[in-house]
């Protein structure tokens, strides 16, 4: 009786319909989520999706996808069914943990939307966390001494502002100055956003424990710093090689907070009445030298375009993470973009509004489709990042918006 | 006034000024916490209401000013009111009316102030915490939050407000609700759902984001986007909802708790509404100084202290760690107890329990019954389809009792007869392992009696239990005489297990509470012989403040088990226990009560009290009070319990003595019976008294 023909496979159109994210915080033990569960920032975030979208049945969520790099603690438990428990979906709702570092939860959005493309899903729930204040970067690593013994990478593989400096001696025409003003720019192009009120309507409140000084209220990014200017970068310490060009002005920093996004089958959002923010178009994960992890971006974003059939000038806008300054500058400079080119972080970038690391993925897709919304006269966005380890990610987003090559 | 609670653990008020989203300025957010986690709650002392006036002070002179003032809980509690650790310390009536009016005027601020003012109740709200949060212009409750007023049931009123405000808010029928009955019946919480539905909060949010969705709410009261429906306030219904009131406080105390009394009294008052509000609160201001200063309320607050901490460390109980682990439990007998006390154990322990008769019928009938209950519970959901299957499965019957082979416990419940119960345990003996302990839920036979014949004496305790097995919390462990460590701290671990307050008492006659019950029904029943009429003795020990009358506490018992334990006593103690000729012909027609209808004696059962030296009612109480002054200070002489306060404990828990009078040994201290009879008090001034 299983001989039964089973139906066509088709592949389905698949659509972010919205993203939310918490504030970001500055990790250590000042911070504002010093004495916040990172599980609790998830749960703010499922809830804050679920009440934005009412029309959306919770029953009807067939995945919670939750990145995390550190995955022990309160970023344990296999945090997408824990936060999905505590959010309050129902019990029927799936969820699951995972971790491809700093693009954690661009691979949550990534394999979630590949199930619904599959048929396996309707709905998915994908985001990710980062409490580096409860986990700092390194938390009960134990790498393989076969990496040294063997020379499978070099030592400075591992620690990501060595990868940064190792940038920099490749690329030599990259240089501090430029990394600088690269990051100035982003400081300021977010204060920009944020005064026009564009950054800010995607954030969720998150109440915040303190013993010390009683309960408190995140609303806005902690680690943004309007007061910079370049003699001020210019002076800061390069903690990872003396006289070298990776500083924490020119870096992301350490910092905390988690992200959620809405995706969904094209024909159910449809059905269900769901807005549609941007339409996945495809992607690209790809291997590096893991000693310079920042150029990851590249072979992916050039792999993510020859699957497409696009090419890099059909993209209107970049969200890229800025991990480190000189990484985007590699990748700006490898496909001939110039470090100020408007379609690039209009809206600044992580060195302004931080990094926690599984987190910033969603946090590309929620600000790119913000743009959308704003930009109908862009038809394609990409988000892309470099990842710990050697690799890049880059996921190719098309704008429902887009009113036509005419327009 | 600091200086009055030397130890108090202060609950802070810790102000933040946060940017709410929707929000025109700041909104200065107090936290409540008193830096200890939800095991210890914040509760309100001078120093905790002198830093929530200080918090206000700093408030009042932020600049700019804030649009909104809220007040919040630590995690998972709000605040439970006074900090009622302090009130030993507090020695004089200005102490006392220092700490009312402090309250008064502190919290009085939040009402107040010309700033809106919000209470975001995160979690627990008692007392002065559901007042503080009254005061507040708007509320909101988490879903999983409980508000209450235990005051009346301590023996206290509301004080802090609560009889003005609430009546106010909710009207005066529920607020009769929440002050009186739910208080003095067993201090019965009110879940957050119920609270908003009653109009004690606004609005409802999940824990999940309860202070995030009260902030934004807040805003959206400020902004006009959220309107706050309140009900009017039906002033017609004061008349009737105070009439229930007394009603309740007449049927539950007995009118003998002077808090009670005084709670109606204001809850009256509150008529006046808001314009009241001044001599309504003066009025709390004279009663809390009253009340504070009462000896009734000291020992009110010394019972709470009994029930709270010394029945969850039972004096005298052997180190925990010899207690064996209980696998397997076998019940003898399969009557009405056996298979109550079946229930219980299989509920709570969660073993496989064994119940063994006589005859397969009454062994069907025995484990019948237990299915039957644990279906009824499942009916009610208080177990899940999974609980259910397990717990059923988990009860057998037998008529072998080598079933109980590899039982870590037997207990019986066969008939009250010493040389049956001898003859069972001689019969389980020879089929268990030798450290399985053997328990009686004996009322009045001697425990070291039935063990005198066994191979293993050592291993025989007492655990008697009280009807209804479910719900009354006390259970004896009776140590017999040769009863060894292992068995006795087995026993109270057991007793733990099943939910129970445990009490240790000694192989005496009818231990604790069925004594001093049977000496006191002994006295009733001997002035009802002697001609007492039964009205008379119906209403005479009402001042004890019983939560039944003698007649209504024998139907309770039965009169067959309240003759054989008044045989027995009389056996045993015959000067002080005498045999009713009333009791017996009860039994004897098989009546279960003395009155055919409330009020209406039986007509067979006329001429009970036609004896010819009837007392007066004076003179009965004080008969009843001598004779369970002299009955405690033979328990004590004898060595019975470990302290008096052990049987004040077993007699708040087993016989209902009511909290608000303290326990029976405070009543009599107060009466002045105690040094009448014994020469001395039971207790010291000051333990369950005003100091000295």
């Amino acid at each position: 009786m299983s001989s039964a023909e089973r139906p066509p496979r088709s592949l389905r159109e698949v659509v972010f319909v919205d993203g939310v994210r918490t504030p970001f915080g500055k990790a250590g033990p000042t911070g504002i989520y010093a004495e916040t569960r990172a599980d609790d920032l998830v749960v703010r975030c499922i809830r804050e999706l679920m009440r934005r979208n009412p029309a959306l049945p919770a029953d009807r969520v067939d995945e919670v996808a939750i990145a995390a790099t550190t995955q022990i603690g309160d970023q344990g438990l296999t945090i997408g069914r824990t936060a999905a428990l505590l959010a309050g979906l129902p019990k029927s709702v799936p969820g699951f943990a995972i971790d491809r570092m700093c693009a954690g939860a661009m691979t949550a959005v990534t394999t979630t939307a590949s199930g619904i493309a599959f048929g396996a899903y309707d709905v998915a729930i994908a985001g990710g966390v980062e409490h580096m204040g409860h986990h700092p970067m390194g938390e009960g690593v134990d790498p393989n001494p076969r990496f040294v013994s063997e020379q499978i990478v070099d030592g400075s593989a591992l620690v990501m502002g060595s990868t940064a400096e190792n940038l920099h001696d490749r690329f030599p025409h990259l240089t501090k100055e430029r990394a600088d003003a690269f990051a100035l720019a982003s400081q300021q192009k977010y204060a920009a956003a944020v005064a026009a009120g564009r950054i800010g309507p995607e954030l969720v409140p998150v109440a915040t424990r303190s013993a010390e000084h009683g309960w408190g209220l995140a609303t806005v990014d902690e680690p943004p710093r309007p007061g910079t200017t370049l003699d001020g970068l210019a002076t800061l310490k390069t903690p990872f090689r003396p006289h070298g060009h990776v500083t924490a002005g020119n870096a992301a920093g350490l910092n905390d907070g988690a992200t959620g996004c809405l995706l969904a089958a094209e024909d159910v959002a449809e059905e269900l009445g769901l807005h549609v923010g941007m339409r996945l178009v495809g992607f690209g994960f790809a291997g590096v030298e893991p000693e310079v992890m920042g150029v990851g971006p590249i072979p992916s974003t050039e792999k993510a375009l020859a699957r497409t059939g696009l090419t890099i000038d059909d993209i209107g806008l970049f969200e890229l993470n800025e991990a480190f300054a000189v990484q985007v500058l590699a990748f700006l400079d490898h496909f001939g973009i110039a470090d100020d080119d408007a379609r690039v972080n209009p809206w600044g970038g992580a060195i302004a509004v931080g990094h926690p690391l599984a987190s910033s993925g969603v946090r590309l897709m929620t600000q790119l489709s913000r743009q959308f919304a704003e930009r109908p006269d862009v038809r394609y966005g990409l988000t892309a990042m470099c990842i710990g380890i050697g690799m890049g990610g880059t996921v190719i987003w098309e704008n429902p918006n887009w009113e036509g090559a005419a327009a | 006034m600091s200086a009055v609670f030397a130890d108090e653990v202060v609950t802070a008020a810790k102000v933040r000024y946060l940017r709410v989203p929707g929000l025109a300025g700041e909104l200065a957010l107090i936290t409540l916490d008193n830096g200890h986690d939800h095991t210890r709650p914040s509760t309100f002392g001078p120093g905790g209401l002198a830093a929530l006036d200080a918090a206000l002070d700093e408030v009042a002179a932020h600049s700019p000013a804030p649009v909104a003032i809220a007040v919040t809980g630590k995690p998972f509690i709000f605040a439970v009111g006074a900090d009622l650790s302090g009130v030993p310390a507090i020695t004089s009536a200005a102490d006392a009316r220092e700490i009312a009016e402090t309250g008064h005027r502190v919290f009085r601020r939040l009402k107040d102030s010309a700033i809106p003012t919000f209470a975001f109740v995160n979690g627990a709200a008692m007392g002065g915490g559901l007042e503080l949060a009254l005061h507040c212009h708007h509320r909101t409750i988490a879903s999983t939050a409980v508000v209450a007023f235990p005051e009346v049931f301590l023996g206290l009123v509301p004080g802090w407000g609560g009889t003005q405000l609430l009546p106010n808010l909710i009207g005066i029928d529920a607020a009769v609700g929440v002050i009186v009955d739910n208080a003095l019946a067993q201090n019965k919480v009110t879940p957050a759902p119920k609270a908003a539905a009653l109009g004690i909060a606004d609005a409802v949010f999940e824990p999940a984001d309860f202070l995030e969705r009260s902030l934004e709410w807040a805003a959206g009261v400020l902004s006009g986007d959220v309107a706050v429906r309140r009900p009017e306030v039906d002033r017609s219904a004061w008349d009737d909802a105070i009439a229930r009131a007394r009603g309740i406080v007449a049927a539950r105390t007995r009118n003998a708790s002077p808090g009670a009394l005084r709670a109606v009294e204001l809850l009256d008052l509150a008529r006046a509404g808001d314009a009241g509000f001044t001599a309504g609160t003066a009025a709390e201001d004279d009663a809390l100084t009253d009340l504070l200063m009462s000896d009734e309320l000291r020992a009110g607050l010394y019972a709470f202290d009994l029930v709270n901490k010394r029945a969850k460390r039972p004096a005298g109980a052997p180190d925990k760690a010899l207690a064996r682990k209980v696998t397997k439990v076998g019940v003898v007998g399969a009557g009405l107890m056996a298979s109550q006390l079946a229930l219980l154990f299989v509920r709570r322990l969660e073993v496989p329990v064994v119940l063994t008769d006589v005859d397969q019928a009454r062994v069907d009938k025995g484990v019948g019954y237990v299915h039957a209950e644990l279906e009824k519970l499942a009916g009610r959901r208080r177990l899940s389809p999974d609980a259910l299957n397990r717990l059923k499965s988990l009860v057998t019957g037998s008529l072998d009792k080598a079933a109980f082979a590899d039982a870590d416990l037997v207990i019986e419940a066969v008939f009250e007869e010493l040389s049956v119960k001898q003859q069972v345990f001689a019969e389980v003996e020879a089929v268990v392992r030798p450290e399985c302990v053997l328990a009686t839920n004996t009322s009045a036979l001697s425990v070291t009696e039935m063990a005198a014949q066994l191979q293993h004496p050592e291993r025989v305790v007492g655990l008697h239990f009280f009807n209804p097995v479910a719900v009354l919390p006390l259970l004896e462990v009776v140590r017999a005489e040769r009863t060894d460590d292992a068995t006795l701290a087995t026993a109270f671990a057991v007793g733990k297990a099943l939910k129970k307050s445990c009490v240790l008492v000694a192989d005496a006659p009818a231990f604790v509470v069925n004594r001093l019950l049977t000496r006191f029904l002994g006295e009733v029943t001997a002035a009802v012989d002697a001609g007492t009429p039964v009205a008379v003795a119906e209403t005479a020990l009402e001042p004890l403040g019983l939560p039944m009358t003698p007649f209504e506490l024998l139907s309770l018992v039965g009169p067959p088990v309240a003759l054989h334990v008044a045989e027995r006593m009389h056996e045993a103690f015959p000067d002080r226990f005498g045999v009713g000729e009333g009791l017996r012909r009860m039994v004897e027609l098989g009546k279960t009560s003395v009155f055919s209808e409330p009020g209406v004696i039986d007509p067979e059962l006329a001429g009970i009290d036609s004896g010819d030296s009837p007392l007066t009612a004076e003179e009965l109480r004080d008969r009843a009070e001598r004779a369970l002054a002299e009955e405690i200070g033979l328990m004590l002489a004898d060595g019975v319990v470990q302290a008096v306060q052990d049987i004040d404990l077993a007699m708040l828990l087993g016989a209902g003595w009511p909290f608000w009078l303290g326990g029976i040994s405070a009543y009599l201290d107060r009466a002045g019976v105690s040094e009448a009879v014994t020469g001395a008090r039971f207790l010291p001034r000051g333990v369950a008294s005003l100091p000295a």
